[in-house]
């Protein structure tokens, strides 16, 4: 029972401060799930970020229910996912309810000046430590420059993407 | 009507890859275009406005096109109808990943796919840093944070508590100049 409670907020901090959308959550997930309470190792985070990548859904949703499932099974990845959620449903309604007054307010405007940029550096931050966690050899040097440039200059689909780097990974680690 | 939102946000959410802007075509498609539940630009407001608010920008979304629509009881059709479909592929693919993750043959499949993920992840990171428009100040706040954290092991949610801190005061002086 308390592990469920200090999952759900765990994730409902996480959900609190998820500025900026997708990737930035990582940096927090990496700090809260990873470092704080150790429920996921940090490969295990990337294979969970992969699968995210490859199924519909934002990232902070897809990891907390994979997250709360490893900790609590099957309630567990519903309270973790309500977790990560509500505070932003909750939000989103207030400023839904009262959006002609939000619409001008000056002060919110500046603090999210100030945050946008703080949201670069914590992407950065995580995929700084992602990079240190998952390349591990030349051969990862390789997929990983081979993918950005396949998604920036080819405008390849980062699904495809994706699949392309799992084929590699089998021609360079070997099929058996 | 209800149910019409529910299942409006449950398509969308079952067939978004990618998250965030990936979304937003599709539920102007759907809301804007066929359902005419919001005016084109009162939908481009919503975004303006539910992008800058923590949490997932297609939940984000939908809370307030269901309150736009329906009231309370339709913010909590469309977010539970966009968030369903995530929570159950991914309830699946954890209740199987760890009996095909022993597999040899997934591990070296999942050796190629980790560095294409941080290559994902520069790649979102290359085009943020264009879309902000890069100047001394908001670089620095990128950098300090960056720094703070990897360098000083600070706490995430410190580094954005103080930069909307700083931005609150920063910018009233840029706005009185």
């Amino acid at each position: 029972m308390t592990a469920l409670l200090e999952l759900f907020l765990v994730f409902l901090k996480i959900g609190a401060f998820s500025f900026g959308g997708g990737y930035a959550v990582l940096a927090l997930i990496q700090k809260e799930v990873i470092e704080n309470s150790g429920w996921i190792s940090p490969k295990e985070f990337i294979d969970i970020v992969a699968i995210a990548e490859m199924t519909p859904g934002p990232i902070a949703v897809n990891s907390s229910t994979f997250v709360g499932y490893r900790v609590g099974a099957v309630a567990g990845s519903a309270i973790a996912t309500l977790g990560v959620v509500l505070i932003p449903i909750t939000i989103s309604l207030i400023v839904s309810v009262y959006y002609n007054k939000f619409k001008h307010l000056k002060q919110v405007n500046r603090i999210i000046k100030g945050i946008r940029p703080a949201v670069l550096g914590l992407i950065a931050a995580a995929c700084i430590k992602i990079a240190w966690a998952s390349i591990v050899d030349i051969k990862g040097i390789i997929i990983a420059l081979l993918t950005f440039y396949g998604v920036w200059k080819l405008k390849i689909n980062p699904i495809i993407a994706i699949l392309a780097s799992g084929v590699l990974g089998v021609i360079f680690y070997g099929v058996i | 009507m209800l149910m019409d939102i529910f299942l409006t946000f449950f398509k969308i959410g079952s067939f978004t890859i990618g998250g965030g802007y990936a979304m937003l075509p599709i539920i102007q498609k759907e809301v804007v275009d066929n359902k005419k539940w919001l005016g084109e630009e009162e939908f481009l407001d919503s975004i303006a406005v539910t992008n800058s608010l923590p949490g997932p920008l297609a939940i984000n979304c939908a809370t307030f096109v269901g309150y736009k629509t329906a009231g309370y009881a339709g913010a909590a059709a469309a977010a539970l109808g966009a968030v369903l479909p995530s929570f159950l592929i991914i309830l699946v693919i954890a209740v199987f990943f760890a009996s095909f993750r022993e597999n040899p043959i997934v591990e070296r499949v999942f050796s190629g796919i980790r560095p294409a993920v941080v290559a994902l992840i520069a790649y979102a990171l290359f085009k943020l840093v264009k879309s902000m428009g890069v100047n001394p100040l908001n670089i620095s706040f990128s950098i300090a944070v960056l720094l703070l954290i990897l360098l000083f092991n600070f706490h995430p949610i410190v580094t954005i508590v103080i930069c909307g801190a700083l931005g609150f005061f920063l910018y009233r002086k840029e706005e009185k100049q």
